[in-house]
Parts: C-alpha cells; structure tokens; sequence
C-alpha cells in the first residue's frame, strides 16, 4: 500500500497539469481576439474618460480640477433638466412597456389562442426599424395637422389638434409612445421565450386550484419569469438612460446650440454629453463626468432592480 | 361560466389585435406615403396614390443612393462577421475551458455592458482620430467587432451543447480549433442565426457613433441619409418614406428569412 501510493499521486498531480495547461492554452487561443478588441476598444476608453472626467477644458486648453466637475454638475441647471428628463422615462415609460410586453406575451403562450405566429409576427415587426427611422415616421405621424390629429378629430375623440411636438408635455408624451411602439415586441420576444420553459402542468394545476388568471400570472408566470424579467429591466434601463436616437430625431429641427424640443423637454443625458462635445465649445472633461454620472445611475439601478427581484424569492 | 369564458376570449382577441394593427399600421401608412406626394401625405391620406415613381426618381437624382446602400450593406456585413466569430469563440473558450482567471476577466467584461456608449464615445473619437481613421468605414468597423452581450448570449447558448461530442471528436484526434469549426458551430445553427439577427439589427439601424465617424457625404449610411432628408427645412415627406423603405426592407427580408431560428436561438440561450 504504501509503496504504491507516491506514484499514484505524482501521475494523478501530473495528469492534472497537464490538463490545466491544456485547458490554458485553448482558453487562452478562444478568448485572446475578444479580449485584445475589447482592452483596446472598450478598457482603454472607459479608463480614458475616467481620467478625462477630472480635467476641464476650453478648446485646447485643459487644467486639472479633481472632482470640480462633478461639484459642477449640482448647479448646472441644463444638466439637472437633462437628468429630470431621462428619469422620466425611466420611471413612467419602461415600467409601461414591459408590462405590456409580459401581457402579450402570456396571451400568445395560450394555446387556445389562434393565429399566435401572426400576431407575434406583427408584433415583433416594430423592432426591426431603426431609430432613425421610426423616429422620423413618428414626427410625421404627430405632426399638427399630422395623420394621428386627423384621425382623432374625425373620430372625435378630441375637438383640438393635440400640439403633439410643440409642446414641452405632450412631446414627451410623444416620444414615449414610440418608444412604446419600437421595443414592446422586442422585449415580447424575450418573455415568450421565457415561458416557453415553463411547464403547462404547473397552470393546469393552478386552475384545478381554482387559481384565476391575475393569480397565475403573479403566483407562477412572473417568479418563474424573474431571471428574464430582471435581465429586459436592466437592458432597458441602460438604454433609456442612454436615450439619444429618439430625442434628437424628434425634436423639430434637430439638435441646436441652445435647446432641444421645446423648452428642452427632449433634453437628455446622452445629447447633453453630444451636445457639450460637438455643438458647444468643446469641454470634453466636462462631457465625460456627465457620461460617468449615466454609469453610476446604472449601476445603482441595476444593484437595486438585482436587490428587488433577490428578495422577493 | 361559459359566456364569461367567451367574453373573456373576445377581450383577449381585441386586445391582441389592436396591439397588432397599432404595431403594423406604421409599415403600412409607410409604403402608402411612399406613392403620395408631400402635399398629400400631410393632408393624412391613407389610400395608395401613383407618386412612387416620381418619389424614387428624385431621391436617386439627388442622392447616391445606390452608394450609400451600399456603403451599410458593407459596414454591416464585416460587422456581423467579426462578431459573430470573434465573440463567439470568446463564449466558447470561457464556457469549455474555464479557469479562476478567465471567470474573473468574464465577470469584468460584462460588466463593461453597463457602461453607456455615451462615456466611450470621446475616448474611442480620439482614438479613430489618431488611428488616422476618422471618415473611414474601416473605424466604424474596427470599434465593433466584438459585441459584449453577444459574448454573453454565445457562452449561455454553448452550456446546453453536449460536451460528450467534443470529447469524442478529441479520442478521434480532431485539433481543438477544428472541433469547433466543424462540430461545433454547424450543431449551434439556431444560435448563430439569431446572434446574427441581433448583430445586423444593431449594425444596421446605428446612427450616433456613425453620425459622429463618418462626415463626408460619400462615406455615409442609410440612416444618416434618412436623417439628413428629414431635417431638411422643406421636408420631402414622399421621398423621405421612399428613403425608409429601402433602408428597412434588407431588415424585414433577413428577419422573415431567419425568424425561425431567431426564437430558437434566444429560447435556446435562456434555457440555464
């Protein structure tokens, strides 16, 4: 026994070296294209503008202020109409959205329902248009005289055009709803998918329980969901804080020096960054702290959205 | 009970339509614009008329257009490839030959999907200004080549691949890069068609990094175009929908064409 025992483990200890080594040298080979495009691309600008958010500059003159820019930021009123607008869209329109997509996507999980491929289809069809693009069918749509105050006066749902884009309100009301409109099927996509993996057993058995549908949605779909519900809250936050496409597209005239829709309502985040760095005089270290107050807001929403669906287990 | 049942199943129906033709009717008001003329298109017709000819005929005078179509078929083509391989190599060597070291560099790098494109935006400006590559697609391309949450959406999708047949393919003598080239990414059809979709979607449809990269007329994409129509001061609404169209119709054709694959694809990644 105890002659036989030293080989044993030197062979077992090598073997599994060799393994490692095996093991290091393909990981390794995988991800090295991924890893170099990144540190260049990605690591290396991200420690850029960290940096970069401590300098202030003029055009080409730069000084070092430390945090100044962030102190800056607490009494810039552009800034603080900018963060007041992108929060709310994150707080009125997303929680919109992805309610609706969880509706419509537990109605096309029924079997009993018919023609699901078109409906889901059509449904989906939104997310294939681009920014841009949607953006510029939509300002025509909500026009003045545009087709959806035409139709509302003839249905006579209201007696008044409704000023769509002229108005500080109801452009962001505007906006909304083609947010709306664009990513609803997009996260339906994701919730169908989702549901797909969950058994039809669990709401037979809900139903013989005598469970209703608002208790089978709450009691089974959305805590089997969460993993995916958390992961379309989270997409969705760093894109609507990131909002840039849509409010620049809408606001009529695109962007100016000064505001951007009226009475700055489209004012976001990410044009003000655009904003400080190509419309205004350059102040880059500025822009910069602005973009990492978007990182810190994600990040802070995210722990708390991750936090939420955590314990609500 | 079973009148409440039927009333219920009306309910969802209505529901279900409306949210289709609220979703649909854009497209249509869309290809309808396209044959009307400006004048009509703001009086709010809704029934097709016979400009489309004379629409397309001043966007093609006016606009390369046939270059600029060109230009994002091959920005976002090269896009795609990149990404697809390079990311989903990375998903692979993370998922099958993971080590303590490579999960941490996993865990940094989706992280780095919280960082909005916004706070890169300057850093990455500079960088394609000293790279020399500043009005040139070879910079749009070169920053995207890798896509973070396609890294992500590969390695999930890779957990649910049988690793009985890669070590098989090994006894047999196979190399580990041909394993994967052969074995691998035939069996992941599904995923590689859906991560596909995603990738020309987003390569397609992009226009502030473009906006901010590329700034001669002849270097731009179909989004700048749309852009660019659109906030002219008359703007030419029959020849902007006309613009529309082409630009969404590669879309909708590659959606239609791989719509299969696609649910598949993102079922089969959400399965863990």
């Amino acid at each position: 026994m105890a002659e036989k025992l030293p080989p044993l483990t030197l062979s077992s200890l090598d073997k599994k070296r060799r393994k490692v080594s095996f093991n290091n040298r393909y990981g390794w080979f995988f991800i090295s294209f991924c890893l170099i495009l990144l540190a260049l691309f990605m690591l290396y600008p991200i420690i850029s503008s960290l940096i970069m958010s401590t300098f202030s500059s003029r055009g080409m003159i730069s000084r070092y202020v430390g945090l100044g820019n962030y102190k800056r930021l607490l009494h810039d009123t552009v800034f603080l109409q900018a963060l007041k607008n992108t929060l709310l869209f994150f707080i009125i329109q997303m929680p919109i959205m992805l309610f609706l997509a969880l509706m419509i996507a537990t109605l096309l999980n029924n079997k009993a329902i018919k023609f699901r491929g078109v409906f889901r289809t059509g449904i989906f069809l939104p997310a294939v248009t681009s920014l841009v693009t949607y953006a510029t069918l939509f300002k025509m749509m909500f026009s003045l005289e545009g087709f959806v105050n035409r139709f509302l006066m003839t249905t006579h749902l209201i007696s008044d055009p409704i000023p769509w884009l002229v108005d500080p309100f109801w452009a962001r009301i505007t906006v909304m709803i083609a947010l709306t409109w664009r990513w609803t099927g997009y996260n339906m996509v994701f919730y169908l998918s989702g549901l797909q993996n969950i058994p039809d057993e669990l709401y037979e058995a809900a139903k013989i329980d005598g469970a209703n549908a608002l208790q089978q949605l709450g009691r089974i779909t959305v805590p089997l969901l969460k993993p995916i519900i958390l992961f379309t809250a989270v997409t969705s936050t760093i894109g609507t804080l990131q909002l840039f496409d849509e409010p620049t597209s809408f606001a009529s005239g695109g962007v100016t020096a000064a505001t951007i829709g009226p009475g700055n309502s489209l004012l976001t985040m990410s044009v003000y960054i655009y904003n400080l760095c190509f419309k205004y005089m350059p102040n880059f270290g500025y822009a910069a702290t602005v973009a990492y107050v978007i990182v810190i807001l994600v990040a802070i929403l995210a722990f708390v959205q991750f936090k939420l669906a955590g314990d609500r287990r | 009970m079973k009148g409440k049942l039927y009333l219920l199943r009306v309910l969802q129906y209505a529901f279900l339509l409306s949210c289709f033709i609220l979703a649909v009717f854009p497209f249509f008001w869309m290809v309808v614009g396209a044959t009307n003329t400006a004048v009509d298109i703001i009086k709010g017709k809704i029934s097709f008329g016979n400009e489309l000819i004379p629409n397309l005929n001043r966007l093609f005078s006016d606009y390369d257009v046939t270059g600029i179509f060109w230009n994002s078929c091959k920005i976002s083509l090269l896009t795609v490839l990149g990404q697809l391989l390079f990311s989903s190599m990375a998903g692979y060597g993370f998922e099958l030959f993971s080590s303590k070291t490579r999960e941490r560099i996993y865990g940094v790098v989706l992280l780095t999907m919280m960082v909005p494109f916004a706070a890169l935006m300057i850093p990455l400006f500079r960088l394609i200004v000293s790279f020399n590559l500043l009005d040139n697609h070879a910079g749009l391309i070169l920053t995207s080549l890798v896509s973070v949450f396609l890294v992500f959406f590969f390695r999930q999708s890779f957990k649910s691949f049988p690793k009985e047949i890669i070590q098989a393919a090994r006894v047999d003598g196979a190399g580990e890069f041909r394993i994967f080239c052969s074995i691998v990414v035939p069996a992941m059809k599904a995923t590689y068609a859906a991560a596909a979709i995603y990738a020309f979607m987003t390569s397609w449809n992009s226009y502030m990094w473009p906006l901010i990269v590329l700034q001669s007329n002849e270097q731009k994409t179909m989004q700048l175009l749309i852009s660019t129509l659109s906030s002219a001061y008359f703007p030419e609404y029959g020849v902007i929908m006309t613009a529309i169209i082409i630009s969404t119709l590669p879309m909708i054709c590659i959606f239609f064409s791989l719509q299969k694959h696609f649910i598949h694809g993102i079922t089969g990644s959400l399965k863990q």
